[in-house]
Order: structure tokens, then sequence, then C-alpha cells
């Protein structure tokens, strides 16, 4: 089976990418992307690097004063207020994002809850935490996608490329004490990316996943309050990072496979 | 017919009644569509995702109770411009021909739609029948919409319908203001089944507009001109399809309506780009792309029945009628299926030579 769970931390660090009309092999020029989670931590970060690498961006937040912050500070990105562990604001998101960027191609599933903060034990763990970090990190991007899919496929149909990256984290593969709503929840999605990917290779559409590696964001914070920020990795890097390993998938995308062929 | 009461797009049991070009008629299962077709067909389908288009609020003059049903747009990417049927107070569980007058319109009035505001701006040849205007940004618009918009409900259909109802698998560019319902019938286990049948897919985006005004003078103007747009990918497949014999199969009357358009406005080829199809297709239009439909079950005298009628003749369509009802077939959009070839007295001419030519 193709293990499509990239670790950022495996690919070198780049140095500050030049703008986006120096660079033609840049893939992501005009480029269509969705960006979950995008007011804080690695989603705002992501939000700025593929804006700077021309892409058009749409981005998703729950609180509509982080929105309006954001799209003050970031005009050229449209903003969506929404949540995407509600089944009922699904369709209103897509809507707004296939509406404003005209289609898409590619989708980052950022958003992601801790489940209980302070962290506990499974066993000190409310059914309800662990449903909404269920709801936030395995039916969010899962409900988000499916709607999606057909703006990908399309996107991939017509050589754009298709991509979905779905944020994922160490606690997917292994088992940390106190990590139990969250790590199990990332790892449902770590393996709900791995068999989507595999079914949707034939419609051109890439499933990622994605471990950006511990990162000074607020989550982290929420999570370790007293940890090192000194050992963390800049979220602005990760996203550097994460867009690189975006870009390296779709300059080798494979042509969808021709009916005729 | 049974009037399909359950927003279910792919019931287990659903049926396709297929037409062959002979007119010989045979009944199957739906979901066993792929196996039906044959090798070098190109299947081509709506990808517009539906727009909740009914936005209920009010008539700033009268502070009457007003329904506006987004009806139509002049390209895919407007935003702020649409035509539109207005109705007065009520909801979907009344009949569209019994719904209560809206108040008189005239250009320049004010409309409160939720957070959405919008301006008449005239009146398109009927008291109800508006072309109108958002105010605000195109962020505020696609949020007033996406967030106060409820979907065109229908009254065969007890419960409300959610957006999820309303949309496809397919489904892409919210630009269509009715479900593309043929393309219901999709999913993609279908698709996969076609692709390793070496069938082709592909789509158009096609803003299907309203299919019922409840108002005999606005529906006798059906269908309103509706943007379409055709893919590069979906144009060279046409293409491909066409110099090599293969079938090109509608899902959907939208799709015969844009195809057929593009043909007419370029000499018989299908070029990639946006159009606005403004023609009917009825019993004399001669069809030169599209070879077979997939379609809903339809009702003598709408116009999605009059477009069948460029497939087949009308002693055919009766006997398709007789057989839907007796075979107790679903009508209306969550319904079974039927699958018209044209009729082989119907021959085209571009890209097909005649066997006995």
């Amino acid at each position: 089976m193709k293990i499509n769970h990239e670790s950022t931390d495996s690919i070198p660090s780049s140095p500050m990418q030049p703008p986006a009309d120096s660079h033609p092999g840049n893939p992501f020029v005009d480029l269509r992307v969705a960006i979950t989670g995008g007011t804080s931590g690695l989603g705002l970060a992501l939000v700025g690097e593929l804006l700077n690498r021309g892409a058009r961006v749409a981005f998703v937040a729950r609180r509509r004063e982080g929105v309006e912050q954001v799209g003050h500070r970031l005009p050229d990105a449209h903003g969506i207020v929404g949540d995407v562990s509600r089944k009922e604001d699904i369709h209103p998101i897509t809507m707004q994002i296939v509406g404003a960027l005209g289609g898409l191609d590619v989708l980052i599933n950022n958003a992601s809850d801790l489940g209980p903060i302070p962290l506990k034990l499974l066993g000190d763990t409310e059914c309800e935490d662990f449903g909404r970090a269920v709801a936030t990190n395995v039916f969010g991007p899962f409900r988000l996608t499916k709607a999606l899919l057909g703006s990908l496929a399309a996107s991939a149909r017509e050589g754009r490329g298709a991509v979905v990256v779905n944020v994922s984290s160490d606690a997917a593969l292994n088992a940390y004490p106190r990590w139990g709503a969250y790590g199990a929840s990332k790892a449902a999605l770590l393996h709900l990316s791995r068999i989507w990917d595999e079914e949707l290779s034939q419609e051109g559409v890439r499933i990622l996943s994605i471990d950006p590696g511990d990162m000074d964001t607020p989550m982290h914070a929420a999570a370790v309050p007293d940890a090192d920020t000194s050992t963390l990795k800049p979220p602005e890097v990760a996203a550097r990072e994460l867009a690189d390993a975006v870009a390296a998938v779709l300059s080798r995308r494979p042509i969808v496979q021709e009916a005729f062929a | 017919m049974i009037a399909a009461n359950q927003p279910v797009q792919r019931p287990s049991n659903a049926k396709v009644l297929m037409v062959d070009g002979r007119g010989n008629i045979k009944h199957h299962v739906r979901s066993d569509l792929a196996n039906l077709l044959r090798r070098g067909d190109v299947v081509v389908a709506n990808d517009a995702a539906t727009l909740p288009a009914s936005l209920s609020g009010q008539h700033c003059r009268t502070g009457c109770s007003i329904e506006v049903r987004l009806a139509g747009r002049p390209s895919l990417a407007e935003v702020r411009q649409y035509s539109a049927v207005v109705f007065g107070e009520g909801d979907f569980r009344t009949r569209t021909e019994s719904r209560a007058e809206p108040p008189t319109l005239n250009p320049g009035d004010q409309l409160e739609l939720g957070r959405l505001r919008a301006t008449v701006v005239r009146l398109l040849n009927h008291p109800r029948f508006i072309l109108m205007r958002f105010e605000g940004s195109s962020r505020e618009i696609w949020e007033g919409l996406a967030r106060h918009g409820r979907p065109i409900q229908y009254s065969h259909i007890p419960t409300p319908l959610a957006v999820w109802d309303t949309w496809t698998t397919i489904a892409g560019p919210p630009v269509a203001f009715e479900p593309p319902s043929a393309g219901f019938a999709l999913d993609w286990n279908m698709l996969a089944s076609m692709r390793a049948r070496k069938i082709g897919f592909g789509t158009i985006t096609h803003a299907a507009g309203l299919s019922s005004t409840g108002d005999p003078q606005l529906d006798a103007l059906l269908p309103f001109a509706e943007p379409y747009r055709i893919p590069r990918s979906t144009a060279s497949m046409i293409e491909h399809a066409q110099a090599s014999h293969g079938r090109i199969i509608a899902v959907g009357t939208t799709v015969v309506r844009a195809l057929e358009h593009s043909a007419e406005i370029s000499n018989g080829f299908v070029p990639p780009g946006e159009q606005l199809a403004t023609q009917r297709l009825g019993a004399s239009s001669r069809l030169r792309i599209v070879d077979a439909v997939l379609s809903g079950t339809h009702e003598r005298g709408s116009s999605h029945y009059e477009l069948l009628r460029a497939f087949v003749n009308d002693e055919t369509l009766g006997r398709i009628d007789q057989e839907l009802n007796a075979y107790h077939y679903r009508t209306h959009e969550f319904g079974d299926s039927v699958f018209l070839e044209k009729a082989d007295n119907q021959m085209r001419s571009a890209g097909h030579p005649s066997v006995a030519a």
C-alpha cells in the first residue's frame, strides 16, 4: 500500500521564496486553494505563504471576528465564517469556496480539535470532548472533501491537478499518554487519507496526510503550556515546507487515465 | 407514474427505461447503467451545484412578505444580478400555481432578504418576473446566499429539502437554480465502472434555471437563457469520440441544450468556452452532437418533455408513457430515468458518415 503520511520534517527547509512572478516553475500561480482553520497557527501562515506564491486563497474559521481581522490584513484572501465540525455548515462553506474561487485545485484540511484541555487520560476523557475531536478532525475533513470532490475531480480532468492535504500529527502513529482523543481521531484521519488516496488515484485526485511537526502555535501552547518554545518550529517555516511538499506532488502529478488509452 | 416523494437520489431499486434507435423498449436497473453503455461512448454530465435559490424576506415599500426565487443569470461569473420570480406570502406547501401574488413591483423597489439587500432593476415583461441586483461586496453576497438561501422546494415532497439533497455527487460550481437532477443517477462507483469499460466521462457547467414558475404565461417562456461552460478536456473528448464513431451521451436535458447550442453557433463543432444557450429544442430540432440522453421522466407539455421530442417521435413517446405507467416508474426529480437513443431516422451529418452512404 502507498503511504502518504509525509512528515515535512524530512523535507529540507528552503530559503525565503522569491516572489511568484520571478518563479515561472511555481505551480501555485493562479491555483485555487482553500484552507480550514485559517486564522491562527499553521493555517494563518499557510494563507500568507500561498498568497505570496501567487495562489488565489479562501480560508475558513469559526469566529467572525478572526476572519475579519485576517481579511483586513490580507485583503486578497477570501474569508469564510464556518465550523467544519457542523454538518449544516459544510455546504454553505463549500458554496462560498467554489463560488469565490470559481473552482478548487487544493484543499488543506488544517482545522483541528485537541479534545479535552488540559489533555486528559482516556479514562478521564468525556465522551463529548472525544466526539468534538472526531467531528472536527475526521468528519469535518471527510464531509468537506466529499462536498468539494466534484470540483476537485473537474480540476483534475482539466489538467490543473487536484490535491487534498489532511494535516496530521505524530500522535496519529505514536501512543502518547493523554493524547487519546486527538491521537485516535488523527489516526482515523490518516487511515481515511490513505484509503481515499487509493480510491481517487484514477480520478487524478491526490489525498495526502502531512505531519508538519511540533510548531509554536496556540494549539501547541494549549496542549503543552510549559513547552520550551525555542525548540518548536515557527508555523511560517512549517507552512513553507508544506507548500513545497504540495508543489512537489503537483509537479509530478499523474495524468488522469484516458478513457481511450 | 408515481410521484417520487422522498429526496433519495439513488434508491437501490431505481429503474431506467431504455429505448434504442429503432424504438425498442427495455427495462433495466439503473445502477447497472455503466454495463449498458459501449466502449468508446462518452458520457457528459452537468456539474453545476444548486444554489439555495429561494430567498424569503420582505418588500420594503409595502412591508409585505415575499419569496424571491432566483431564476437565471447572464453569465456563470455573475454574482450580483439575477432574473427572479417573486411570490407573495406562503411557502412550498402551497402548489406554485396557487401561491399568493406579490405586491406590485416597481423599478427601484428595495427587497430585504435576510442579511441580503437587493433592488428591483426592472420588470421582465411580467408583473412578477424581475431583474434584481444585490448590494454589498461579492463576499457578502456569497455569504448571504449560502447562509440565508433555501433550496427551491417541491410541493410533492412533504419534508423540506436540505441543500445536500439538491447537489449531485459531481456537483462543482454553485450556479444552477434547480438541480440538474438527471445527474442524481451518477456516483463515483458508476464513474469507476465506466472508466474500467473504456467509457469516457466529461462534464460541462450549465446554470440550469427554474423548471416551473406556476404561471402559464411565464412557463411558456421556459427554458430561460442559460449560460454554460465547456471545459477544454470535455471538448476534446467529444471531438475524439466523433472521429472514432463513439456515441455522445448527455446526462440531462441541460447538457443536450448546451452541446447542441454550441454546435449550432460553431458549425457542428463543440469548442471549449462559455456561451449563453437561448434556443428551445423540440420535435423539429436536428441533433448534431448528442446521440442519446439519460433523463428523468417528464410530464407532457413541460419544456423537458418537448426536448425529448428531438430524440424520438410522438408514437414512440406515447409507447414510453404507457410503459412508464404500466411498470410504475416514479416521476419528478428524485424518480426513475429514461435513456433515449436518437431515432435511427434522425441521422446526423457532422463526423458520422451514414452506413448507407
